[in-house]
Protein backbone atom coordinates (compact mmCIF):
# COMPACT_ATOMS: atom_id res chain seq x y z
CA UNK A 1 0.00 0.00 0.00
CA UNK A 2 2.61 2.50 -0.97
CA UNK A 3 2.36 5.81 -2.77
CA UNK A 4 3.20 4.32 -6.13
CA UNK A 5 0.38 1.82 -5.86
CA UNK A 6 -2.04 4.59 -4.93
CA UNK A 7 -0.83 6.59 -7.90
CA UNK A 8 -1.29 3.67 -10.27
CA UNK A 9 -4.75 2.93 -8.96
CA UNK A 10 -5.69 6.60 -9.23
CA UNK A 11 -4.40 6.82 -12.79
CA UNK A 12 -6.37 3.72 -13.74
CA UNK A 13 -9.40 5.32 -12.12
CA UNK A 14 -8.97 8.51 -14.06
CA UNK A 15 -8.57 6.45 -17.22
CA UNK A 16 -11.77 4.54 -16.58
CA UNK A 17 -13.43 7.79 -15.51
CA UNK A 18 -12.72 9.20 -18.96
CA UNK A 19 -15.13 6.64 -20.40
CA UNK A 20 -17.73 7.53 -17.77
CA UNK A 21 -17.29 11.16 -18.72
CA UNK A 22 -17.74 10.36 -22.41
CA UNK A 23 -20.87 8.30 -21.82
CA UNK A 24 -22.09 10.93 -19.36
CA UNK A 25 -21.65 13.59 -22.02
CA UNK A 26 -23.80 11.54 -24.39
CA UNK A 27 -26.48 11.30 -21.71
CA UNK A 28 -26.38 15.00 -20.88
CA UNK A 29 -26.54 15.94 -24.56
CA UNK A 30 -29.83 14.10 -24.93
CA UNK A 31 -31.16 15.41 -21.65
CA UNK A 32 -30.31 19.02 -22.36
CA UNK A 33 -31.69 19.08 -25.87
CA UNK A 34 -34.79 16.94 -25.42
CA UNK A 35 -35.36 16.72 -21.65
CA UNK A 36 -35.44 12.95 -21.94
CA UNK A 37 -33.85 10.91 -19.15
CA UNK A 38 -32.41 8.17 -21.31
CA UNK A 39 -32.11 4.99 -19.31
CA UNK A 40 -30.97 3.09 -22.39
CA UNK A 41 -27.60 4.85 -22.41
CA UNK A 42 -25.79 1.66 -21.33
CA UNK A 43 -27.53 -0.35 -24.04
CA UNK A 44 -26.56 2.28 -26.61
CA UNK A 45 -22.97 1.69 -25.59
CA UNK A 46 -23.49 -2.02 -25.97
CA UNK A 47 -25.04 -1.65 -29.41
CA UNK A 48 -22.08 0.42 -30.56
CA UNK A 49 -19.67 -2.23 -29.32
CA UNK A 50 -21.60 -5.00 -31.07
CA UNK A 51 -21.76 -2.99 -34.28
CA UNK A 52 -17.98 -2.74 -34.14
CA UNK A 53 -17.79 -6.47 -33.40
CA UNK A 54 -19.96 -7.20 -36.43
CA UNK A 55 -17.83 -5.14 -38.77
CA UNK A 56 -14.42 -6.10 -37.37
CA UNK A 57 -14.91 -9.78 -36.48
CA UNK A 58 -17.91 -10.68 -38.62
CA UNK A 59 -17.11 -8.89 -41.87
CA UNK A 60 -13.36 -8.82 -41.20
CA UNK A 61 -13.11 -5.15 -42.06
CA UNK A 62 -9.90 -3.33 -41.13
CA UNK A 63 -10.14 -1.88 -37.64
CA UNK A 64 -10.32 1.84 -38.53
CA UNK A 65 -13.05 1.17 -41.10
CA UNK A 66 -14.92 -0.97 -38.60
CA UNK A 67 -14.74 1.76 -35.95
CA UNK A 68 -15.96 4.39 -38.41
CA UNK A 69 -18.75 2.14 -39.61
CA UNK A 70 -19.82 1.33 -36.04
CA UNK A 71 -19.96 5.04 -35.21
CA UNK A 72 -21.99 5.86 -38.32
CA UNK A 73 -24.39 2.95 -37.87
CA UNK A 74 -24.90 3.81 -34.19
CA UNK A 75 -25.48 7.46 -35.03
CA UNK A 76 -28.10 6.57 -37.62
CA UNK A 77 -29.69 4.16 -35.19
CA UNK A 78 -29.84 6.95 -32.62
CA UNK A 79 -31.69 9.07 -35.17
CA UNK A 80 -34.10 6.23 -35.94
CA UNK A 81 -34.80 5.64 -32.25
CA UNK A 82 -35.50 9.33 -31.74
CA UNK A 83 -37.81 9.49 -34.72
CA UNK A 84 -39.75 6.30 -34.01
CA UNK A 85 -39.82 6.03 -30.24
CA UNK A 86 -39.10 9.42 -28.72
CA UNK A 87 -40.66 11.99 -31.05
CA UNK A 88 -44.15 10.47 -30.84
CA UNK A 89 -43.87 10.89 -27.07
CA UNK A 90 -43.40 14.65 -27.38
CA UNK A 91 -45.60 16.38 -24.86
CA UNK A 92 -46.21 13.24 -22.81
CA UNK A 93 -45.24 13.20 -19.16
CA UNK A 94 -41.50 12.82 -18.47
CA UNK A 95 -42.21 9.55 -16.64
CA UNK A 96 -43.80 8.03 -19.74
CA UNK A 97 -40.84 8.96 -21.91
CA UNK A 98 -38.51 7.63 -19.23
CA UNK A 99 -40.39 4.30 -19.33
CA UNK A 100 -40.08 4.24 -23.11
CA UNK A 101 -36.31 4.43 -22.77
CA UNK A 102 -36.41 1.55 -20.27
CA UNK A 103 -38.29 -0.45 -22.90
CA UNK A 104 -35.81 0.61 -25.56
CA UNK A 105 -33.00 -0.78 -23.42
CA UNK A 106 -34.75 -4.15 -23.16
CA UNK A 107 -35.37 -4.24 -26.88
CA UNK A 108 -31.71 -3.56 -27.59
CA UNK A 109 -30.61 -6.31 -25.20
CA UNK A 110 -33.08 -8.69 -26.84
CA UNK A 111 -31.86 -7.77 -30.28
CA UNK A 112 -28.25 -8.41 -29.35
CA UNK A 113 -29.10 -11.77 -27.73
CA UNK A 114 -31.10 -12.81 -30.81
CA UNK A 115 -28.25 -12.07 -33.15
CA UNK A 116 -25.15 -12.83 -31.11
CA UNK A 117 -26.55 -14.87 -28.16
CA UNK A 118 -25.94 -13.93 -24.54
CA UNK A 119 -22.40 -15.27 -24.48
CA UNK A 120 -19.52 -13.03 -23.65
CA UNK A 121 -17.29 -12.21 -26.62
CA UNK A 122 -13.90 -10.71 -27.07
CA UNK A 123 -13.33 -7.85 -29.45
CA UNK A 124 -10.43 -8.22 -31.87
CA UNK A 125 -7.27 -6.83 -30.32
CA UNK A 126 -6.48 -3.48 -31.83
CA UNK A 127 -5.01 -1.39 -29.05
CA UNK A 128 -1.21 -1.57 -28.77
CA UNK A 129 -0.41 -3.85 -25.89
CA UNK A 130 2.91 -2.64 -24.50
CA UNK A 131 2.38 -1.09 -21.05
CA UNK A 132 2.65 2.63 -20.61
CA UNK A 133 4.73 4.17 -17.85
CA UNK A 134 4.16 7.65 -16.54
CA UNK A 135 7.33 8.14 -14.56
CA UNK A 136 7.38 4.98 -12.48
CA UNK A 137 3.65 4.41 -12.52
CA UNK A 138 2.32 1.70 -14.75
CA UNK A 139 -0.92 2.11 -16.69
CA UNK A 140 -2.61 -0.51 -18.80
CA UNK A 141 -2.33 0.61 -22.40
CA UNK A 142 -6.00 -0.04 -23.12
CA UNK A 143 -7.09 2.25 -20.34
CA UNK A 144 -4.55 4.84 -21.36
CA UNK A 145 -5.61 4.94 -25.00
CA UNK A 146 -9.32 4.90 -24.15
CA UNK A 147 -8.70 7.87 -21.93
CA UNK A 148 -6.89 9.73 -24.71
CA UNK A 149 -9.73 9.00 -27.11
CA UNK A 150 -12.30 10.09 -24.53
CA UNK A 151 -10.48 13.36 -23.95
CA UNK A 152 -10.22 14.01 -27.69
CA UNK A 153 -13.89 13.30 -28.27
CA UNK A 154 -14.99 15.43 -25.34
CA UNK A 155 -12.86 18.23 -26.79
CA UNK A 156 -14.39 17.83 -30.24
CA UNK A 157 -17.89 17.79 -28.75
CA UNK A 158 -17.25 20.96 -26.80
CA UNK A 159 -15.88 22.63 -29.93
CA UNK A 160 -18.99 21.58 -31.80
CA UNK A 161 -21.22 23.06 -29.12
CA UNK A 162 -19.27 26.27 -29.19
CA UNK A 163 -18.67 26.93 -32.85
CA UNK A 164 -20.71 24.81 -35.19
CA UNK A 165 -24.10 26.24 -36.06
CA UNK A 166 -25.76 22.92 -35.31
CA UNK A 167 -24.10 22.93 -31.90
CA UNK A 168 -25.24 26.47 -31.25
CA UNK A 169 -28.75 25.45 -32.28
CA UNK A 170 -28.45 22.59 -29.80
CA UNK A 171 -27.47 24.93 -26.98
CA UNK A 172 -30.23 27.35 -27.88
CA UNK A 173 -32.80 24.57 -27.92
CA UNK A 174 -31.52 23.30 -24.58
CA UNK A 175 -31.86 26.78 -23.13
CA UNK A 176 -35.31 27.71 -24.41
CA UNK A 177 -37.24 25.59 -26.85
CA UNK A 178 -39.93 28.11 -27.71
CA UNK A 179 -37.42 30.86 -28.31
CA UNK A 180 -35.29 28.58 -30.47
CA UNK A 181 -38.37 27.72 -32.47
CA UNK A 182 -39.16 31.39 -32.96
CA UNK A 183 -35.58 32.05 -34.07
CA UNK A 184 -36.09 29.76 -37.04
CA UNK A 185 -34.25 26.82 -35.49
CA UNK A 186 -35.74 23.53 -36.61
CA UNK A 187 -36.22 22.04 -33.15
CA UNK A 188 -37.27 18.52 -34.23
CA UNK A 189 -34.11 18.32 -36.31
CA UNK A 190 -32.09 19.41 -33.30
CA UNK A 191 -33.69 16.52 -31.37
CA UNK A 192 -32.55 14.09 -34.06
CA UNK A 193 -29.12 15.64 -34.08
CA UNK A 194 -28.77 15.31 -30.30
CA UNK A 195 -29.72 11.63 -30.37
CA UNK A 196 -27.42 10.91 -33.29
CA UNK A 197 -24.43 12.64 -31.75
CA UNK A 198 -25.08 10.99 -28.39
CA UNK A 199 -25.42 7.56 -29.95
CA UNK A 200 -22.16 8.07 -31.84
CA UNK A 201 -20.35 9.12 -28.64
CA UNK A 202 -21.87 6.17 -26.80
CA UNK A 203 -20.65 3.86 -29.54
CA UNK A 204 -17.07 5.02 -29.08
CA UNK A 205 -17.36 4.58 -25.32
CA UNK A 206 -18.87 1.15 -25.92
CA UNK A 207 -16.04 0.06 -28.20
CA UNK A 208 -13.50 1.19 -25.60
CA UNK A 209 -15.31 -0.54 -22.74
CA UNK A 210 -15.60 -3.67 -24.87
CA UNK A 211 -11.93 -3.57 -25.77
CA UNK A 212 -11.01 -3.42 -22.08
CA UNK A 213 -13.43 -5.94 -20.65
CA UNK A 214 -15.04 -7.82 -23.54
CA UNK A 215 -18.63 -7.50 -24.71
CA UNK A 216 -21.81 -9.24 -23.65
CA UNK A 217 -25.50 -8.57 -23.70
CA UNK A 218 -25.29 -7.49 -20.07
CA UNK A 219 -22.64 -4.82 -20.56
CA UNK A 220 -25.45 -2.24 -20.42
CA UNK A 221 -24.91 -2.41 -16.66
CA UNK A 222 -22.17 0.12 -17.35
CA UNK A 223 -25.09 2.48 -17.89
CA UNK A 224 -25.94 2.25 -14.17
CA UNK A 225 -22.63 3.84 -13.27
CA UNK A 226 -23.16 6.41 -16.02
CA UNK A 227 -26.50 7.24 -14.45
CA UNK A 228 -24.78 7.79 -11.13
CA UNK A 229 -22.24 10.00 -12.87
CA UNK A 230 -24.83 12.26 -14.47
CA UNK A 231 -26.97 12.50 -11.36
CA UNK A 232 -23.95 13.37 -9.25
CA UNK A 233 -22.79 15.90 -11.84
CA UNK A 234 -26.24 17.37 -12.37
CA UNK A 235 -28.41 16.08 -15.20
CA UNK A 236 -28.11 19.19 -17.30
CA UNK A 237 -24.46 20.04 -16.76
CA UNK A 238 -21.79 19.07 -19.27
CA UNK A 239 -19.02 20.15 -16.90
CA UNK A 240 -20.71 18.18 -14.12
CA UNK A 241 -20.81 15.01 -16.20
CA UNK A 242 -17.12 15.33 -17.09
CA UNK A 243 -15.92 15.96 -13.54
CA UNK A 244 -18.28 13.46 -11.95
CA UNK A 245 -17.14 10.90 -14.53
CA UNK A 246 -13.54 11.26 -13.36
CA UNK A 247 -14.58 11.35 -9.70
CA UNK A 248 -16.64 8.18 -9.90
CA UNK A 249 -13.90 6.50 -11.93
CA UNK A 250 -11.31 7.23 -9.27
CA UNK A 251 -13.60 6.27 -6.38
CA UNK A 252 -14.41 2.95 -8.06
CA UNK A 253 -10.74 2.26 -8.63
CA UNK A 254 -9.87 3.04 -5.01
CA UNK A 255 -12.71 0.90 -3.71
CA UNK A 256 -11.73 -1.93 -6.03
CA UNK A 257 -8.08 -1.80 -4.99
CA UNK A 258 -8.42 -1.28 -1.24
CA UNK A 259 -11.75 -2.87 -0.39
CA UNK A 260 -12.19 -5.43 -3.14
CA UNK A 261 -14.09 -5.47 -6.45
CA UNK A 262 -17.46 -6.17 -4.83
CA UNK A 263 -17.34 -2.80 -3.08
CA UNK A 264 -17.08 -0.76 -6.28
CA UNK A 265 -20.80 -0.33 -6.87
CA UNK A 266 -21.46 0.03 -3.15
CA UNK A 267 -19.16 3.02 -2.95
CA UNK A 268 -20.57 4.53 -6.16
CA UNK A 269 -24.11 4.35 -4.91
CA UNK A 270 -23.18 5.61 -1.45
CA UNK A 271 -21.81 8.69 -3.18
CA UNK A 272 -25.05 8.94 -5.13
CA UNK A 273 -27.13 8.79 -1.95
CA UNK A 274 -24.90 11.37 -0.30
CA UNK A 275 -25.12 13.79 -3.21
CA UNK A 276 -28.86 13.35 -3.50
CA UNK A 277 -29.27 14.19 0.17
CA UNK A 278 -27.00 17.23 0.14
CA UNK A 279 -27.47 18.58 -3.39
CA UNK A 280 -30.50 16.92 -5.00
CA UNK A 281 -29.84 18.67 -8.30
CA UNK A 282 -26.26 17.41 -8.53
CA UNK A 283 -22.95 19.15 -8.06
CA UNK A 284 -23.33 21.46 -11.06
CA UNK A 285 -26.95 21.02 -12.06
CA UNK A 286 -29.56 23.74 -12.23
CA UNK A 287 -31.63 23.80 -9.06
CA UNK A 288 -35.22 22.85 -9.72
CA UNK A 289 -34.73 21.65 -13.25
CA UNK A 290 -38.03 19.82 -13.38
CA UNK A 291 -41.03 21.86 -12.35
CA UNK A 292 -43.76 19.33 -11.85
CA UNK B 1 -56.86 55.51 -46.94
CA UNK B 2 -55.67 53.72 -50.07
CA UNK B 3 -56.06 49.99 -49.99
CA UNK B 4 -52.65 48.39 -49.79
CA UNK B 5 -52.07 44.66 -49.86
CA UNK B 6 -51.76 43.61 -46.22
CA UNK B 7 -48.38 42.23 -45.17
CA UNK B 8 -50.17 39.91 -42.79
CA UNK B 9 -53.76 38.79 -43.07
CA UNK B 10 -55.63 36.64 -40.59
CA UNK B 11 -58.85 35.07 -41.82
CA UNK B 12 -61.52 33.26 -39.84
CA UNK B 13 -58.98 31.93 -37.36
CA UNK B 14 -60.47 29.44 -34.93
CA UNK B 15 -58.42 27.68 -32.28
CA UNK B 16 -59.77 25.29 -29.68
CA UNK B 17 -58.25 23.73 -26.59
CA UNK B 18 -60.52 20.79 -25.90
CA UNK B 19 -63.97 22.29 -25.93
CA UNK B 20 -62.83 25.82 -25.21
CA UNK B 21 -62.56 28.09 -28.19
CA UNK B 22 -59.60 30.34 -27.57
CA UNK B 23 -60.10 32.01 -30.94
CA UNK B 24 -63.35 32.12 -32.82
CA UNK B 25 -63.32 33.37 -36.38
CA UNK B 26 -60.70 36.04 -35.84
CA UNK B 27 -59.88 38.09 -38.90
CA UNK B 28 -57.96 41.29 -39.53
CA UNK B 29 -55.32 42.81 -41.79
CA UNK B 30 -51.95 44.25 -40.90
CA UNK B 31 -50.99 46.96 -43.36
CA UNK B 32 -47.32 47.18 -44.31
CA UNK B 33 -45.51 49.82 -42.35
CA UNK B 34 -48.22 50.08 -39.73
CA UNK B 35 -48.18 49.59 -36.00
CA UNK B 36 -51.11 47.33 -35.33
CA UNK B 37 -52.05 46.49 -31.77
CA UNK B 38 -54.22 43.72 -30.42
CA UNK B 39 -55.88 44.57 -27.13
CA UNK B 40 -58.46 42.82 -25.00
CA UNK B 41 -59.12 41.77 -21.43
CA UNK B 42 -57.11 38.95 -19.85
CA UNK B 43 -57.94 35.61 -21.40
CA UNK B 44 -59.33 37.19 -24.55
CA UNK B 45 -57.00 35.09 -26.69
CA UNK B 46 -54.33 37.63 -27.57
CA UNK B 47 -51.36 35.42 -26.88
CA UNK B 48 -53.13 32.44 -28.47
CA UNK B 49 -53.55 34.60 -31.56
CA UNK B 50 -49.84 35.43 -31.51
CA UNK B 51 -48.90 31.80 -31.08
CA UNK B 52 -51.10 30.83 -34.00
CA UNK B 53 -49.68 33.52 -36.25
CA UNK B 54 -46.11 32.56 -35.44
CA UNK B 55 -46.85 28.87 -35.91
CA UNK B 56 -46.77 27.49 -32.36
CA UNK B 57 -50.42 26.47 -32.50
CA UNK B 58 -52.30 24.92 -35.39
CA UNK B 59 -55.69 26.56 -35.94
CA UNK B 60 -58.81 24.45 -36.25
CA UNK B 61 -60.04 26.64 -39.06
CA UNK B 62 -58.97 29.74 -40.88
CA UNK B 63 -55.80 30.93 -42.52
CA UNK B 64 -52.82 33.16 -42.01
CA UNK B 65 -51.40 34.95 -45.04
CA UNK B 66 -47.96 36.51 -45.04
CA UNK B 67 -47.23 38.78 -47.98
CA UNK B 68 -50.01 37.15 -49.91
CA UNK B 69 -48.79 33.62 -49.22
CA UNK B 70 -50.78 31.12 -47.20
CA UNK B 71 -48.52 30.13 -44.30
CA UNK B 72 -51.15 28.36 -42.18
CA UNK B 73 -49.48 24.97 -42.56
CA UNK B 74 -45.91 26.23 -42.33
CA UNK B 75 -43.94 25.24 -39.19
CA UNK B 76 -42.73 28.04 -36.94
CA UNK B 77 -39.05 28.00 -37.98
CA UNK B 78 -40.01 28.43 -41.64
CA UNK B 79 -42.18 31.40 -40.76
CA UNK B 80 -39.33 32.92 -38.81
CA UNK B 81 -37.11 32.60 -41.85
CA UNK B 82 -39.72 34.35 -44.00
CA UNK B 83 -39.37 37.38 -41.77
CA UNK B 84 -41.87 36.93 -38.97
CA UNK B 85 -40.00 37.66 -35.75
CA UNK B 86 -41.52 37.71 -32.29
CA UNK B 87 -40.85 38.37 -28.65
CA UNK B 88 -42.52 36.60 -25.78
CA UNK B 89 -44.74 37.74 -22.98
CA UNK B 90 -42.55 35.97 -20.45
CA UNK B 91 -39.04 36.73 -21.53
CA UNK B 92 -37.62 33.81 -23.51
CA UNK B 93 -33.94 34.60 -23.76
CA UNK B 94 -31.24 31.96 -23.90
CA UNK B 95 -30.13 32.11 -20.30
CA UNK B 96 -26.52 31.25 -19.71
CA UNK B 97 -25.49 33.03 -22.89
CA UNK B 98 -24.28 36.58 -23.22
CA UNK B 99 -26.30 39.44 -24.66
CA UNK B 100 -24.27 39.37 -27.86
CA UNK B 101 -24.67 35.61 -28.28
CA UNK B 102 -28.40 35.94 -27.81
CA UNK B 103 -28.65 38.62 -30.43
CA UNK B 104 -26.42 36.71 -32.83
CA UNK B 105 -28.71 33.72 -32.54
CA UNK B 106 -31.37 35.86 -34.15
CA UNK B 107 -29.37 35.76 -37.33
CA UNK B 108 -28.52 32.11 -36.85
CA UNK B 109 -30.85 30.62 -39.41
CA UNK B 110 -29.59 32.89 -42.18
CA UNK B 111 -25.95 31.85 -41.83
CA UNK B 112 -24.68 29.41 -44.38
CA UNK B 113 -21.28 28.06 -43.39
CA UNK B 114 -20.83 24.34 -42.81
CA UNK B 115 -19.41 22.46 -39.86
CA UNK B 116 -15.78 22.33 -40.99
CA UNK B 117 -15.66 25.99 -41.91
CA UNK B 118 -17.08 26.96 -38.55
CA UNK B 119 -14.95 24.59 -36.48
CA UNK B 120 -11.73 25.76 -38.03
CA UNK B 121 -12.99 29.28 -38.52
CA UNK B 122 -12.13 29.18 -42.20
CA UNK B 123 -12.56 31.98 -44.72
CA UNK B 124 -16.26 32.02 -45.30
CA UNK B 125 -17.14 31.45 -41.67
CA UNK B 126 -14.80 34.17 -40.54
CA UNK B 127 -16.13 36.64 -43.10
CA UNK B 128 -19.71 35.82 -42.25
CA UNK B 129 -19.06 36.17 -38.54
CA UNK B 130 -17.33 39.50 -39.06
CA UNK B 131 -20.13 40.88 -41.21
CA UNK B 132 -22.74 39.64 -38.77
CA UNK B 133 -20.96 41.23 -35.87
CA UNK B 134 -20.42 44.53 -37.60
CA UNK B 135 -24.03 44.69 -38.63
CA UNK B 136 -25.31 43.81 -35.20
CA UNK B 137 -22.97 46.19 -33.44
CA UNK B 138 -23.67 49.11 -35.69
CA UNK B 139 -27.36 48.77 -36.19
CA UNK B 140 -28.94 46.88 -33.37
CA UNK B 141 -26.78 47.31 -30.30
CA UNK B 142 -26.19 51.02 -30.77
CA UNK B 143 -29.76 51.57 -31.79
CA UNK B 144 -31.22 49.91 -28.71
CA UNK B 145 -28.60 51.46 -26.45
CA UNK B 146 -27.40 48.17 -24.99
CA UNK B 147 -23.76 48.77 -25.83
CA UNK B 148 -22.67 48.69 -22.20
CA UNK B 149 -24.08 45.22 -21.50
CA UNK B 150 -23.15 43.36 -24.65
CA UNK B 151 -20.96 40.83 -22.86
CA UNK B 152 -23.11 40.50 -19.76
CA UNK B 153 -24.93 37.21 -19.19
CA UNK B 154 -28.60 37.88 -19.90
CA UNK B 155 -29.82 36.17 -16.75
CA UNK B 156 -28.19 38.85 -14.61
CA UNK B 157 -29.87 41.80 -16.33
CA UNK B 158 -32.79 43.76 -14.95
CA UNK B 159 -36.16 43.03 -16.46
CA UNK B 160 -36.44 46.09 -18.68
CA UNK B 161 -33.07 45.43 -20.28
CA UNK B 162 -33.93 41.77 -20.84
CA UNK B 163 -37.00 42.88 -22.76
CA UNK B 164 -34.80 45.14 -24.81
CA UNK B 165 -32.34 42.33 -25.55
CA UNK B 166 -35.23 40.19 -26.64
CA UNK B 167 -36.29 42.88 -29.04
CA UNK B 168 -32.71 43.19 -30.29
CA UNK B 169 -32.64 39.47 -30.98
CA UNK B 170 -35.89 39.71 -32.91
CA UNK B 171 -34.49 42.62 -34.91
CA UNK B 172 -31.37 40.61 -35.74
CA UNK B 173 -33.67 38.28 -37.65
CA UNK B 174 -34.20 41.14 -40.10
CA UNK B 175 -37.94 40.77 -39.83
CA UNK B 176 -40.59 42.14 -42.17
CA UNK B 177 -43.09 41.94 -39.35
CA UNK B 178 -42.04 42.28 -35.72
CA UNK B 179 -44.47 40.74 -33.27
CA UNK B 180 -44.15 42.03 -29.72
CA UNK B 181 -46.08 40.30 -26.96
CA UNK B 182 -46.56 42.90 -24.23
CA UNK B 183 -43.33 44.81 -24.84
CA UNK B 184 -43.72 47.07 -21.80
CA UNK B 185 -45.48 44.75 -19.34
CA UNK B 186 -44.06 45.25 -15.87
CA UNK B 187 -41.88 48.18 -16.87
CA UNK B 188 -41.62 51.43 -15.01
CA UNK B 189 -42.49 54.67 -16.69
CA UNK B 190 -39.00 55.46 -17.91
CA UNK B 191 -38.47 52.00 -19.36
CA UNK B 192 -41.87 52.19 -21.00
CA UNK B 193 -41.04 55.48 -22.65
CA UNK B 194 -37.71 54.10 -23.92
CA UNK B 195 -39.42 51.08 -25.36
CA UNK B 196 -42.10 53.22 -27.00
CA UNK B 197 -39.39 55.26 -28.66
CA UNK B 198 -37.64 52.12 -29.94
CA UNK B 199 -40.85 50.74 -31.36
CA UNK B 200 -41.61 53.99 -33.15
CA UNK B 201 -38.07 54.21 -34.53
CA UNK B 202 -38.00 50.61 -35.73
CA UNK B 203 -41.25 51.29 -37.47
CA UNK B 204 -40.38 54.66 -38.94
CA UNK B 205 -36.67 54.31 -39.70
CA UNK B 206 -36.39 50.64 -40.55
CA UNK B 207 -39.80 50.31 -42.12
CA UNK B 208 -40.57 47.24 -40.04
CA UNK B 209 -44.25 46.51 -39.61
CA UNK B 210 -45.12 46.06 -35.95
CA UNK B 211 -47.86 43.84 -34.60
CA UNK B 212 -48.11 43.95 -30.83
CA UNK B 213 -50.18 42.87 -27.90
CA UNK B 214 -50.22 45.41 -25.13
CA UNK B 215 -52.20 46.32 -22.05
CA UNK B 216 -50.79 49.77 -21.47
CA UNK B 217 -53.54 51.83 -23.08
CA UNK B 218 -51.46 54.96 -23.10
CA UNK B 219 -48.84 53.24 -25.19
CA UNK B 220 -51.43 51.59 -27.42
CA UNK B 221 -53.23 54.81 -28.19
CA UNK B 222 -49.96 56.62 -28.59
CA UNK B 223 -48.29 54.29 -31.07
CA UNK B 224 -50.90 52.37 -32.99
CA UNK B 225 -52.33 53.12 -36.39
CA UNK B 226 -54.77 50.30 -36.08
CA UNK B 227 -56.24 48.62 -33.04
CA UNK B 228 -57.91 45.21 -32.96
CA UNK B 229 -59.98 44.39 -29.88
CA UNK B 230 -60.40 40.77 -28.87
CA UNK B 231 -62.87 39.48 -26.31
CA UNK B 232 -63.61 35.82 -25.65
CA UNK B 233 -61.71 34.89 -28.80
CA UNK B 234 -63.64 37.18 -31.09
CA UNK B 235 -62.87 40.51 -32.70
CA UNK B 236 -65.38 42.90 -31.22
CA UNK B 237 -64.02 46.07 -32.76
CA UNK B 238 -61.17 47.30 -34.90
CA UNK B 239 -60.09 50.52 -36.49
CA UNK B 240 -58.33 53.72 -35.60
CA UNK B 241 -57.43 53.98 -31.93
CA UNK B 242 -59.72 56.90 -31.20
CA UNK B 243 -62.71 55.21 -32.76
CA UNK B 244 -62.05 51.91 -31.02
CA UNK B 245 -61.70 53.71 -27.74
CA UNK B 246 -65.15 55.19 -28.11
CA UNK B 247 -66.81 51.95 -29.14
CA UNK B 248 -69.48 50.99 -26.58
CA UNK B 249 -68.80 47.31 -27.23
CA UNK B 250 -65.18 47.79 -26.18
CA UNK B 251 -66.11 49.71 -23.08
CA UNK B 252 -68.46 46.91 -22.12
CA UNK B 253 -65.78 44.26 -22.66
CA UNK B 254 -63.44 46.02 -20.30
CA UNK B 255 -65.84 47.28 -17.69
CA UNK B 256 -68.47 44.58 -17.75
CA UNK B 257 -72.04 44.84 -18.89
CA UNK B 258 -74.35 47.38 -17.36
CA UNK B 259 -75.56 50.69 -18.43
CA UNK B 260 -72.79 51.85 -20.69
CA UNK B 261 -73.78 55.44 -20.82
CA UNK B 262 -73.92 55.58 -17.07
CA UNK B 263 -70.48 54.05 -16.80
CA UNK B 264 -69.23 56.50 -19.32
CA UNK B 265 -70.68 59.37 -17.41
CA UNK B 266 -69.16 58.08 -14.22
CA UNK B 267 -65.76 57.77 -15.85
CA UNK B 268 -65.97 61.24 -17.23
CA UNK B 269 -67.06 62.64 -13.91
CA UNK B 270 -64.89 60.52 -11.68
CA UNK B 271 -61.63 61.38 -13.35
CA UNK B 272 -61.44 65.06 -14.01
CA UNK B 273 -59.64 65.07 -17.31
CA UNK B 274 -61.21 67.73 -19.43
CA UNK B 275 -58.42 67.68 -21.98
CA UNK B 276 -59.30 64.17 -23.14
CA UNK B 277 -61.91 64.32 -25.80
CA UNK B 278 -64.46 61.59 -25.20
CA UNK B 279 -62.50 60.46 -22.20
CA UNK B 280 -64.17 57.08 -21.96
CA UNK B 281 -60.99 55.11 -21.75
CA UNK B 282 -61.59 51.44 -22.27
CA UNK B 283 -59.11 50.63 -19.60
CA UNK B 284 -59.79 50.83 -15.93
CA UNK B 285 -57.26 51.65 -13.28
CA UNK B 286 -53.55 52.16 -13.57
CA UNK B 287 -52.88 52.65 -17.22
CA UNK B 288 -55.47 55.40 -17.46
CA UNK B 289 -53.18 58.00 -16.03
CA UNK B 290 -50.80 57.46 -18.87
CA UNK B 291 -53.38 57.76 -21.60
CA UNK B 292 -54.22 61.41 -22.24
CA UNK B 293 -51.09 62.27 -24.12
CA UNK B 294 -51.89 59.42 -26.43
CA UNK B 295 -55.18 59.94 -28.10
CA UNK B 296 -54.27 63.14 -29.79
CA UNK B 297 -51.02 61.95 -31.21
CA UNK B 298 -52.30 58.67 -32.49
CA UNK B 299 -55.08 60.49 -34.25
CA UNK B 300 -52.57 62.83 -35.77
CA UNK B 301 -50.49 59.92 -37.01
CA UNK B 302 -53.51 58.28 -38.44
CA UNK B 303 -54.16 61.33 -40.56
CA UNK B 304 -50.79 61.07 -42.30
Amino acid sequence: MDGLFLLEVTLAGIGGGGLYALAGLAFVMIYKATRVVNLAIGEMLMLGAYAFFAFAAGLQWPIPAAIAAAIVVSGLLGGVVERLAIRPMLGESPISVFMVTVGLGSIMVGLVELIWSADQRRLPEFIPNEPIFLGEAFISSKIFYSFVVAVLLVGVSLAIFRWWRGGVALRATASDQAAAYAMGINVPRVFSLAWMLAAALAAVAGIAVGAIGGISSSMGVFGLSVLVVVIVGGLDSVLGALLAGLLIGVLEAWAGAYLGGEYKLLVTFLVLVGVLMLRPYGLFGTPEIERL
Amino acid sequence: MATVDPVLRVEGLTLAFGGVKALNGVGFDVRPGSITTVIGPNGAGKTSLFNTISGFYRPLEGSVFFEGRDITRLPAPRRARLGLARSFQNIALFRGMSVLDNIKLGRHCQLKTNIFQSLFYLGAARREEMELRADIEARIIDFLEIDHIRHAPVAALPYGLQKRVEMARALAMQPRVLMLDEPVAGMNREETEDMARFILDVNAEWGVTVLMVEHDMGLVMDLSNHVVVLNFGQVIAQGEPARVQADPEVVRAYLGSGDVSELRARLRGGRARPQVEGGDLPCGGGAAGHAPAGGGRAAAQEGV
